[in-house]
């Protein structure tokens, strides 16, 4: 098999306060995959997060991109290839308006004038934002910030796309706009989420992150279909969401 | 600039005033309040001349003489002041309305006031008339140190976004029956600046982190693309 875009081996890693967050976690993650990486609220996927794009480092256990380890002296080329879409996008959108903000991450790799040009309205085209570039972030909707925090990873180019909770906080309509950008991009994406539908809707393949382990790694349908292992794990479908009733209306 | 004036302080426009380099309108401020300030109170006359000539830039930028009054509020402070100081101040006293004041303290209340005044009217002025984007490349250009530019960028873009926190702060204690009548409730407000103060700086630091994964180094990456500005 070809080599993995998301190779997690053995990640352990503890706060500096003492709390042991993950506990030895193994995760691959292939080209062209949509995964979803679901799990109870403390279970570790914001820390596991912030190891794949070397922000927190000094654990046991390796993270490789695309055959790069995650180590200071990738820094840079690890942080191109791994584009993270935080949860609250006024944390990610900092600059004074939606184009320098775009322009921001490929501005620090070195890409300047047309070809950046080029490349941020390429980005918000993605996202259907491109109307938008001279707009201050701040007087977007949530659901336009969100996107426009897609588009800023996807200008670096990214070999995998990491989102942090995307559905939250949007409005049906912007949740369903969003899945819709998602599914059309040619892109592998790593969705931490807790929305379970979302999770069936865009990613065929779902992992369990339970008390810092992986606990399930199989096709979204047998895990959220699978009711001892999800209740294990605080996981619970929605009111009135049946997996089964999705697939037998997808399948008619 | 497509729709960028969503800033509360910036009047969209397109008059010479507007189109003006950012740093020579700062320049040119910094000039003017240095001269005003320096100026002995007692001559009248260059404070009229002063007033004259910040009221026909006014005029020329087309900026509503409503819409800066309306921001002159911020000055209050200042007025509510000027006006207790003839009657605080000791020394020579006049009559001035049949009230007895210290001769001293007029002096100083009129000159408080008038270069007060001309000092916020000529800083609305430019604020009116400048995208606070442009003021930040205007101060880059004059070589101030980036990490200060930077910063004032950061307070820009958060300002609106601390506010809205600190307005949502207050809904939530009036909807539980607070609101601050006298003195005896300043604790509770002191708290909660402590708790926005708390919450602004967990964003920086997400923020930061943010920078960080889309490969920040210590300084701003040039973002200014061919076509534009």
């Amino acid at each position: 098999m070809s080599t993995p875009v998301l190779d997690v081996r053995g990640l352990a890693y503890a706060y500096p306060d003492g709390h042991q967050a993950l506990y030895g976690v193994n995760l691959h993650v292939h080209q062209g995959e949509r995964v979803a990486l679901l799990g109870p609220n403390g279970a570790g996927k914001t820390t596991l997060v912030l190891h794949l794009n070397g922000i927190l480092t000094g654990g046991a256990g390796s993270v490789t991109v695309s055959g790069v380890p995650v180590a200071k002296r990738n820094l840079a080329e690890v942080r191109r290839r791994v584009g993270v879409v935080f949860q609250d996008p006024d944390d990610q959108l900092f600059m004074a308006t939606v184009g320098d903000d775009v322009a921001f991450g490929p501005a620090n790799l070195g890409v300047k004038g047309t070809a950046l040009e080029r490349r941020v309205l390429d980005a918000l085209d993605r996202v259907g934002m491109a109307d938008f570039v001279d707009r201050p972030p701040h007087h977007l909707s949530f659901g336009q910030r969100r996107r426009v925090a897609v588009a800023t990873v996807l200008a670096m180019e990214p070999e995998i796309l990491v989102l942090d909770e995307p559905s939250s906080n949007l409005d049906p309509a912007s949740r369903r706009e969003l899945a819709d950008i998602l599914t059309g991009l040619d892109v592998t994406v790593l969705m931490v989420t807790h929305d379970l539908p979302y999770a069936l809707q865009l990613c065929p393949r779902s992992v369990i992150l339970s008390d810092g382990v992986i606990v399930a790694d199989g096709s979204t349908y047998d895990v959220l279909t699978d009711d001892a292992l999800m209740s294990a794990h605080r996981l619970e479908l929605p009111f009135g969401f049946d997996p089964r009733a999705v697939r037998a209306s997808r399948a008619g | 600039m497509g729709a960028g004036h969503g800033h509360k302080l910036h009047y969209h426009g397109h008059s010479p005033v507007h189109r003006l380099p950012a740093h020579v309108k700062i320049l040119t401020l910094l000039g003017f309040m240095l001269v005003v300030v320096a100026t002995p109170r007692d001559w009248y006359l260059a404070y009229a001349g002063y007033l004259g000539l910040v009221l026909a830039v006014v005029w020329v930028s087309r900026v509503p003489a409503s819409y800066l009054l309306k921001r002159m509020v911020v000055e209050v402070p200042f007025v509510v002041f000027a006006l207790l100081m003839p009657f605080i101040a000791t020394g020579t006293s006049t009559q001035v309305l049949g009230l007895s004041v210290s001769e001293s303290g007029l002096m100083s209340a009129w000159a408080l006031l008038a270069k007060g005044t001309l000092g916020v009217l000529a800083s609305l002025t430019l604020a009116a008339t400048t995208e606070p984007r442009d003021l930040l490349a205007g101060l880059e250009r004059m070589r101030v140190p980036n990490l200060l530019v930077q910063i004032m960028g950061f307070m820009i873009r958060y300002l609106d976004v601390v506010t809205d926190e600190m307005h949502r702060m207050k809904v939530a204690r009036e909807s539980r029956g607070f609101t601050a009548r006298n003195v005896r409730h300043w604790p509770v407000l002191a708290r909660s600046a402590g708790a926005l103060f708390i919450r602004s700086y967990e964003r920086g630091e997400r923020v930061h982190l943010a920078m960080l994964s889309r490969g920040y180094t210590g300084t701003l990456p040039d973002t200014r693309r061919s076509s534009r500005r």
